[in-house]
C-alpha cells in the first residue's frame, strides 16, 4: 500500500471518508429518550403487578397509582382535607428553608472569613454534620412540641449544614492571585468580602443551597412522621397503615413536586445572580443532588 | 536609555526602588530570601531570573509591601514600604480578571476600591484611552469570559495603568501565552514602560525575555534565594524583537545560562 502511495495516486481512493462511532441514541431527541424510558418504566411495573408475582397491596399497578394520582389532584383543587395538609408541610419547608438559610449564611461567614471560625467552630460543625441528624427528632418535639415549630426545626436542622459548607467553602474559593490582587490595591476587609470573596463564592453558595432544598423536604416529612402533625408526612404515615399503597405513591409524588418547585426556584436565583455561569445545564444540577 | 549610558553621562537616575539586605525566612529553617540588595532607578527595567523555588515571587512579595520580610529595609519612592502602596501596579501570570465585571469595570476597580465609585465613574474616559492604547477599543462592555488570553492580559495591562503607577512590578506576567502573543505583548510592555517612563520589575523563567526587555538582569539561585550575579544589558533602546540574533544578545543569554546551570547544581 505505501508503495502504491510512493509511486502513484492510482488506484488509490478519491476520499478517505469513514464514520465515525457515535452512540445510537445521540441523535434522538432528549424527550424521547426520557419518555422512553418511562414508559418502559411504567411498562414493566405493569408487568409485573399484572402477572400476579406481587400482591396490589405491596405494589399497585400504574393504573391504580395514576388514577390516584388523579383523586388527590381533585381533592387538593376541590380545597378538601389534603389542601390545609399541603399547606401545613409546604409552611415546614418553607420556614424551615428560611430557618436554614439564615443559620447556614451566619456560620458559613463566620466559618469561611474568620480563622477563629475555621480553627475553632468548623470542627464542631463537622461533628454534628456525622450525626444521624434524624435521630434528634424526639428532641424536637421534647422541645418544641407536637405542633409545626418542630418540624421546621428537624428540616432546618438537615438542611442548614450543606448551607453552611456551601458558604464557607465558596468564600474560601478565591485563588491566591485574586486575594494578591485585591491587597495590592489596598481593599479592606469588607470591600475584599463584598468584591470578591462573595461573587467568587456564589456558584459554590448556590450548590449548597440547591442540596439544602432538596433535603428540607426530606426533613419535614421526616419531622411529621416521627413527631405526628398534620401535613403529608402524616397523610403518608396513615395511607401506609392501611395499606392503601396507591395514596402513598401519589401523595410522595406530589411532595416531589413540592421538592421541585424549591429546588427549581434556587436553579433561578442561581440564573438570575451568577449570570457569568449560565452555560451550568442541567447535567451539574443533577450532579450536586447526587452529592446529597 | 541603558544603565551603561546613564553612567557615562555621569547622572545616575533617581532611585524608586532601594532594597537593602532584604531577608525572608519562613518558620525557622526555610530560607527564601537571603541579604538581597538591589537599586531600581527612574525609567529602568529589571528583571530577575531563577529556577523555580528560588524566592523571586517572594521578593516580588515584599517589594509589593504582601508580606514582610524577616530582615532588611524596603523603600519606595524615599518611603519605607510598609504595606499595600498606591504608587506600584501589579501583573501577575493569570489575567485575574472577574466575570461578573465588564472589561472596563475590571479595569477601574482599583479605583473605586480606593476611591469609591464615583470616582471609578470620573476615571472611565481615562480608561478607555488605557484600553484604546492596548488595542481593546469597544471591549468596554465585554465580559471577561468572552476575551482571549492575550486580550484579558492586556485588559490587565489596562487595570495595573489606572491608577498611573510610577513603578509596575510583573510576575510572569505573559508567560501563560502562547510565544508569538508574548513577544508582542513585551514589546507592548515596553513602548507603555517607556512612553510613561515607568521603573519596572519583571520575574520571569525566560532568558531571552529578560535580555530583551531589561536594562539589567539578576540571576538568583535557590537555597537560600539569593542573587548571584546582576548582569547590565548593553543593548539599544528600543529594543526590537530581532536583536535576539545578535551576538551580543547570545553572549548575554550563555553568560545567563551558565549561571543557572551552575546554580541548579550547587
Amino acid at each position: 500500500m505505501s508503495q502504491a502511495a510512493e509511486t502513484s495516486s492510482a488506484g488509490l481512493p478519491a476520499d478517505t471518508v469513514w464514520a465515525e462511532k457515535v452512540s445510537v441514541t445521540s441523535n434522538v431527541p432528549r424527550w424521547a429518550l426520557m419518555l422512553g424510558l418511562l414508559a418502559l418504566f411504567l411498562g414493566l411495573w405493569q408487568g409485573v403487578t399484572s402477572s400476579g408475582i406481587v400482591s396490589p397491596l405491596i405494589l399497585p399497578s400504574p393504573a391504580d397509582t395514576i388514577r390516584d394520582i388523579g383523586f388527590v389532584g381533585r381533592n387538593l383543587s376541590s380545597g378538601d382535607y389534603m389542601l390545609p395538609a399541603l399547606w401545613i408541610t409546604a409552611s415546614e419547608v418553607v420556614w424551615g428553608f428560611v430557618l436554614a438559610l439564615a443559620i447556614g449564611v451566619s456560620l458559613g461567614v463566620i466559618v469561611g472569613e474568620t480563622s477563629f471560625g475555621e480553627r475553632a467552630v468548623m470542627p464542631y460543625i463537622v461533628a454534628i454534620d456525622t450525626m444521624p441528624k434524624l435521630a434528634f427528632a424526639p428532641l424536637f418535639v421534647a422541645w418544641l412540641g407536637f405542633g409545626i415549630m418542630s418540624k421546621v426545626a428537624l428540616a432546618a436542622f438537615i438542611s442548614v449544614f450543606p448551607i453552611i459548607v456551601g458558604t464557607a467553602a465558596g468564600l474560601h474559593a478565591a485563588d491566591e492571585n485574586a486575594r494578591m490582587l485585591f491587597k495590592s490595591i489596598g481593599a479592606s476587609r469588607l470591600q475584599t468580602l463584598v468584591k470578591l470573596k462573595i461573587p467568587t463564592g456564589l456558584p459554590q453558595f448556590f450548590t449548597g443551597l440547591k442540596i439544602a432544598a432538596i433535603s428540607v423536604v426530606s426533613g419535614a416529612i421526616a419531622g411529621e412522621f416521627l413527631g405526628g402533625g398534620a401535613g403529608f408526612g402524616e397523610l403518608i404515615r396513615v395511607a401506609a397503615s392501611q395499606l392503601d399503597t396507591p395514596r402513598v405513591f401519589s401523595l410522595i409524588i406530589y411532595l416531589s413536586l413540592l421538592g421541585l418547585a424549591m429546588f427549581g426556584l434556587v436553579s433561578w436565583l442561581q440564573y438570575r445572580f451568577v449570570f457569568w455561569q449560565r452555560s451550568t445545564n442541567s447535567i451539574s444540577a443533577n450532579t450536586s443532588r447526587t452529592a446529597v | 536609555m541603558t544603565l551603561a549610558a546613564v553612567e557615562a553621562a555621569g547622572q545616575l537616575a533617581r532611585p524608586v526602588y532601594e532594597l537593602s539586605r532584604v531577608s525572608k525566612v519562613y518558620g525557622e529553617r526555610v530560607v527564601a530570601l537571603e541579604s538581597v540588595d538591589l537599586t531600581l532607578r527612574e525609567g529602568e527595567f529589571h528583571a530577575v531570573i531563577g529556577s523555580s523555588g528560588c524566592g523571586k515571587s517572594t521578593l516580588l512579595k515584599i517589594m509589593a509591601g504582601l508580606t514582610p520580610p524577616s530582615k532588611g529595609r524596603v523603600m519606595l519612592a524615599g518611603t519605607p514600604v510598609l504595606g499595600a502602596r498606591p504608587d506600584i501596579g501589579m501583573m501577575f501570570q493569570q489575567a485575574t480578571l472577574f466575570p461578573w465585571r465588564t472589561t472596563l469595570q475590571n479595569i477601574l476597580l482599583p479605583i473605586e476600591v480606593r476611591e469609591g465609585r464615583a470616582a471609578a465613574e470620573a476615571a472611565a474616559p481615562r480608561a478607555k484611552s488605557l484600553l484604546e492604547l492596548v488595542g481593546l477599543k469597544g471591549f468596554e462592555a465585554t465580559y471577561p469570559s468572552q476575551l482571549s488570553g492575550g486580550m484579558a492580559q492586556r485588559a490587565a495591562i489596562c487595570r495595573m495603568l489606572i491608577s498611573e503607577p510610577n513603578v509596575l512590578l510583573l510576575d510572569e506576567p505573559f508567560s501563560a501565552l502562547d510565544e508569538i502573543t508574548r513577544d508582542f505583548m513585551n514589546m507592548e510592555l515596553q513602548r507603555i514602560c517607556r512612553e510613561r517612563n515607568a521603573s519596572a520589575f519583571l520575574v520571569t523563567h525566560s532568558i531571552a525575555e529578560a535580555v530583551i526587555l531589561s536594562d539589567i538582569v539578576h540571576v538568583m539561585s535557590a537555597r537560600p534565594g539569593r542573587i548571584v550575579r546582576s548582569i547590565a544589558i548593553d543593548l539599544p533602546r528600543p529594543r526590537t524583537l530581532d536583536m535576539g540574533t545578535l551576538p551580543r544578545f547570545g553572549t548575554y543569554v550563555s553568560e545567563i545560562r551558565e549561571l543557572l546551570d551552575k546554580g541548579a547544581f550547587l
